[in-house]
């Protein structure tokens, strides 16, 4: 059923209206051929009686009322998909743009996806070792999560990104079944080169998808970019038995779009004007990572989006942290005194990490570790804060040491740089700084547990506390 | 014929129909997709779908039902999970496989299975609506109570003998008055929008007892009462209400997932199946009815979900048992009105959401109640409510108009999060007007201990918020001896007592009897520190004992099923404090 109507009757920002349509459905895609010949697209949004509204992904410019042509196709978006699509570069609305020509098609595939049944969910368990202390040990990434960056402009969030796609190989036997999709909504040129640049030298590049809207591409457009990067991560995950990392940066520009979309459409603003349906568009995209029943493969999610002004109560940070299984927050202030990654742990959570670690998934003290770790390093902001009033010197001893805990855990632990660390090591280094503590302090964690981790002579000697004033008060104290 | 004549996503505008009644189901297009009557005017009618209406074109036929959107009430429910519109997700997965597709037709309940049934009435007995007509054992667990649905009164004229019935089955014949014959099956349906009627409302005396010590020691919620848990993302909503799923002393649950994640209804499924319950030694989904309207799947329906889920609760309700409602989230609940109501163009109260979301959280949590049932039995449903506040500010209109109509409020805090403090409940923000109707409770049944020692914790708590306002300025060393142990007894409150470990296998859940044990044991502490700092000794030598570290760790060193170890405390206490004397 390819229908075709000649002219329109209205041009409002994106959002072209056409008289006189009969038989098409709600959602479907359209071609608009312009009289030069190029072709653009576009989505049924709207219908009223004979009146439809239909948003042009490419965006209006240069359409007038009489020099287009509209083709209906009669269903939703698909992408055409096949195992050739690995090593390929898209823009973002899923067609090649790296000269190698046409993708050999196996399947074509509606990009808006269906709900999952939640009875056809396996509940992800499997955690995957970035090498990253602050992640692996206090966020612990799981395979078929969605995870998001919550960064700002000027932080390292694209380097963080890059490193955990380098780190996170899986290795043995699924190594070749690991795939990275990229997709870029917004971001320059240059964003877009380094991790093309990043993934080669990782050696995967044969296993990325890019999907690429760029800054300078129609704004739009953005809508479709994650939709075909997820259609296919799920495509090679269910059908392919694939594991599968969608990064996607950066939400922001996604969720821009779609306020722009909203608001040429008429619609109700919410709140800074993004449409109340906010929340269950993300979904619709979050949503999509996990682990089914009677398949092999997995989608995990790794989105990155800017808050603006750093505000994560701003909406978009807010109703993603509302969606995904926990954020991780990149902190301006670590990143301004030179800790790389600058991992905000305190506000950063994985909810799935739970039931993927412990003894069988990492070890035994993972648990009680990172308990401990959030408690004592949330009292090093009380510390803080109340040195910033008393100043450092009129702190009690027990703040003091507080202070001196957040110095070395900030130092050792979060500030890693590039380095690949093993679980293990990111265990032991935790329980080290711990042990810089006295063992009263450590008040959330199990005696048993203490006496096999605990040691504060190999904190004492590990960080050379000897030579440190509050150190010697404290072990003063405690003969 | 009645035709689709606008699409606007899950509005959809029929244009110059007479004959559709307000909440009427319809069929809309080829699909039949589900939909509701929700506004009607002499030029159009508007429906809201149900299901996805991608594809649907203009023109296409909607078809009546004649009835309102009704849940299906019968024996099948516990132990299953279902779409926000009841259709069973185990169904549609055997239809459709791992994903939800639009016009899926399925029962909302298994018509095929067969039950045995027990008669509780004879030809020649009067009933009435709400009387038990026969019984099933539709859980190893749960007997379920049939109940004479609507409008029948009359004499039993047939009553089929005890045996398998399948749910369509008639069992029994009633003749009213007027001698019209109703025929009684297995199920009846009911419009999710209309309360169950009830006998009468009883005053609210019995807490539903959690296992959750913030909660049942400072905050307790009756049976029958609703509360509301508003936090920030992260904060511990679903945790909560996952764990009075678990342990509420309910005999019914019914958890409505609304617009939240998929994964973690995959989770409630997992978990409630292999969790056996202590009491019963059963599985916990033999008393559980899962309703699951994930986030990504039609907002119409996550609408529905929660009338769905409280008329389920009713129905268990109206046989007698005391049935705990879970709601998450009520935000997206409420974000779902908004966004139907804009796109019906509505005029928008505050922030975008219609004038009528105040009316509608009060009818929802109206539901809630301690009641005598028309059986003549008494039941209760209580409603625990998460709200997900947009950038966690209690301000916001969801949270303000709760707050007008739950009685127990448990505010999550986000600095508490933070430092895993979890329950993160914030004491001071959070309320419970129940207590003074439960006292009597406590008293009788725990020990009038209970609520002194209540008292003298929030006493110490409040005393601490004060000192903490000085701390802030000048650090703790300059406090005296004294205000020090305060602080110090009401760390061992907030980490021994008020944080628990949902994921301890002793501490997930804590009887009340224990709960009272550590009260008075750390209040024997704060009694026996006092008096040390009395005979003149130094706060500093107390810190040094170790004491308090011993006290804060009883959750996990004493189980729960070996509660005479607390006498052994009240020895540790006294010798470690005698070495300093
Ligand atoms: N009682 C608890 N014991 C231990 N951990 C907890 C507890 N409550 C919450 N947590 C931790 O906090 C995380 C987040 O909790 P939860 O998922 O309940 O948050 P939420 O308030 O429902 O968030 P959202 O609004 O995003 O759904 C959990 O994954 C868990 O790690
Ligand atoms: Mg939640």
């Amino acid at each position: 059923m390819n229908l075709q109507y000649i002219g329109l009757k209205e041009i409002n920002g994106p959002l072209i209206f056409l008289d006189n349509v009969k038989g098409i459905g709600f959602d479907e895609m359209v071609e608009i051929r312009l009289e030069n010949g190029s072709v653009r697209h576009g989505r049924v949004v709207e219908i009223t009686g004979d009146l439809a509204a239909i948003l042009v992904f490419e965006g209006t410019r240069d359409l007038s009322l009489t020099n287009t042509v509209i083709k209906f196709n009669g269903k939703p978006m698909e992408i055409g998909l096949s195992k050739n699509v690995l090593g390929r570069v898209f823009n973002g609305i899923g067609s090649p743009i790296d000269d190698l020509g046409p993708v050999y098609v196996d399947e074509y595939r509606d990009i808006n996806g269906e709900p999952l049944n939640p009875v056809s969910r396996l509940y992800p368990k499997n955690y995957i070792n970035t090498g990253i202390s602050s992640i692996d040990g206090l966020t612990t990434l799981i395979r078929g999560q969605k995870l998001p960056i919550f960064s700002g402009s000027g932080l390292p969030h694209n380097d963080l990104a890059v490193q955990i796609v380098k780190q996170a190989k899986l290795t043995g036997k699924d190594a070749d079944k690991f795939a990275v999709i990229f997709a870029a909504m917004g971001v320059t040129n240059d964003v877009a080169n380094y991790f093309r640049r990043s993934f080669e030298e990782a050696g995967v590049l044969d296993n990325v998808v890019m999907f690429l809207n760029l800054s300078n591409d129609p704004i739009i457009e953005r809508l479709l970019t994650p939709r075909c990067a997820l259609t296919t991560a799920e495509y090679l995950a269910y059908k392919h038995n694939m594991h599968i990392l969608v990064v996607m940066t950066d939400m922001t520009a996604y969720c821009e779009a779609l306020r722009e979309f909203s608001s040429s459409k008429g619609e109700i603003p919410g709140r800074k004007g993004y449409p109340g349906y906010l929340y269950s568009d993300l979904a619709s995209l979050f949503e999509r990572a996990g682990i089914i029943k009677n398949a092999k493969g997995s989608v995990t999610q790794i989105p990155i989006l800017t808050m603006p002004n750093d505000d994560i109560t701003h909406p978009i940070p807010d109703l993603t942290g509302y969606i995904t299984e926990g954020q991780i927050v990149l902190d301006r202030d670590l990143h301004r005194q030179g800790v790389y990654p600058p991992i905000g742990v305190l506000p950063s959570l994985s909810r799935l990490m739970k039931d993927g670690i412990g003894a069988g998934y990492t070890r035994k003290d993972h648990q009680p570790l990172m308990n401990q770790i959030f408690a004592s390093y949330a009292k090093v902001m009380d510390a803080r804060s109340l040195a910033s009033v008393i100043g450092e010197d009129e702190l009690s001893t027990t703040d003091k040491s507080y202070i001196q805990f957040g110095k070395y855990f900030e130092k050792h632990f979060i500030s890693q740089g590039m380095i690949n660390r093993e679980i293990r090591e990111t265990l032991d280094l935790g329980w080290k700084l711990l042990s810089i503590f006295p063992r009263e302090e450590l008040d959330r964690t199990d005696d048993k547990i203490l006496d096999e981790f605990y040691n504060h002579e190999v904190a004492v000697s590990q960080f050379e506390l000897n030579d440190d004033l509050i150190i010697k008060e404290l072990s003063n104290e405690e003969n | 014929m009645n035709e689709v004549y606008s699409i606007n996503g899950p509005v959809i505008k029929v244009k110059n129909a007479k004959n559709f009644k307000i909440m009427e189901k319809v069929f809309v297009g080829k699909q039949k997709l589900l939909g509701e009557v929700i506004s009607i005017n002499d030029d159009h009618t508007v429906i809201q779908v149900y299901e996805s209406t991608t594809g649907l074109m203009r023109g296409e036929k909607v078809y009546n039902s004649g009835e309102a959107i009704s849940a299906v009430l019968g024996p099948g429910l516990l132990g299953n999970i279902f779409d926000g519109i009841q259709r069973p997700l185990y169904s549609i997965f055997e239809a459709n496989g791992a994903y939800i597709k639009p016009g899926t037709n399925v029962d909302c309940l298994d018509m095929k299975k067969t039950w045995n049934i027990k008669m509780k009435v004879k030809t020649g007995d009067y009933i009435r609506f709400g009387q038990i007509f026969a019984v099933v054992q539709e859980t190893s667990l749960i007997e379920h109570r049939l109940l004479v649905p609507k409008n029948v009164i009359g004499e039993v004229i047939m009553a089929k003998p005890d045996g398998h019935y399948s749910l369509e089955d008639v069992v029994v014949q009633v003749k009213d008055k007027n001698d019209t014959i109703h025929n009684l099956s297995l199920y009846q349906k009911w419009p999710i929008k209309e309360p169950r009627p009830i006998a009468k409302r009883l005053p609210l005396t019995i807490p539903l007892v959690s296992g959750q010590r913030v909660i049942d020691t400072l905050f307790p919620i009756a049976k029958g009462g609703s509360a509301a848990v508003p936090g920030g993302f992260g904060t511990g909503k679903t945790m909560m209400q996952h764990q009075f799923a678990k342990w509420c002393d309910a005999d019914i649950i019914v958890y409505i997932g609304c617009g939240e994640r998929g994964n973690e209804m995959t989770q409630t499924l997992d978990e409630f199946t292999e969790l056996i319950d202590p009491k019963s030694n059963k599985p916990l989904i033999e008393r559980t009815v899962l309703i699951a309207n994930t986030s990504n799947m039609p907002v119409a329906a996550r609408e529905a979900s929660i009338y769905t889920g409280i008329t389920i609760a009713e129905y268990y309700r109206d046989m007698g048992y005391h049935v705990a409602l879970m709601a998450d989230s009520t935000s997206r609940w409420a974000e779902a009105l908004r966004e139907i109501s804009g796109r019906l163009e509505e005029m928008p109260a505050e922030e975008g959401f219609p004038a009528y979301l105040p009316s509608r959280i009060s009818q929802f949590y109206e539901r809630a109640g301690y009641v005598n049932t028309l059986s003549d039995s008494s039941g209760s449903v209580s409603i625990v409510g998460a709200i997900s506040p947009q950038g966690a500010d209690f301000s916001e209109p969801v949270t303000q108009n709760t707050k007008r109509f739950v009685r127990a409020f448990w505010a999550l805090d986000k600095e508490l999060a933070y430092a895993r403090h979890y329950a993160a409940i914030n004491w001071n923000l959070s309320y419970s007007e129940y207590i003074g109707d439960l006292s009597k409770w406590y008293n009788k049944n725990i020990s009038t201990d209970f609520l002194e020692s209540r008292q003298r914790f929030i006493t110490i708590l409040a005393e601490e918020n004060k000192l903490m306002e000085i701390v802030k300025l000048i650090g703790k060393d300059v406090l005296p001896d004294d205000q020090k142990l305060v602080l110090e007894i009401a760390r061992v409150i907030r980490v021994g007592y008020l944080q628990q470990n949902a994921f301890h296998k002793d501490d997930t859940f804590v009887p009340l009897e224990k709960q009272l044990r550590m009260m008075k044991l750390i209040l024997y502490l704060e009694k026996s520190a006092s008096n040390i700092l009395k005979e003149g000794k130094a706060f500093s030598l107390l810190q040094k004992s170790n004491i308090f570290e011993k006290i804060i760790k009883v959750k996990y060193d004493i189980p729960n099923d070996n509660l005479d170890m607390f006498e052994e405390y009240y020895k540790i206490i006294d010798e470690s404090l005698s070495q300093i004397r």
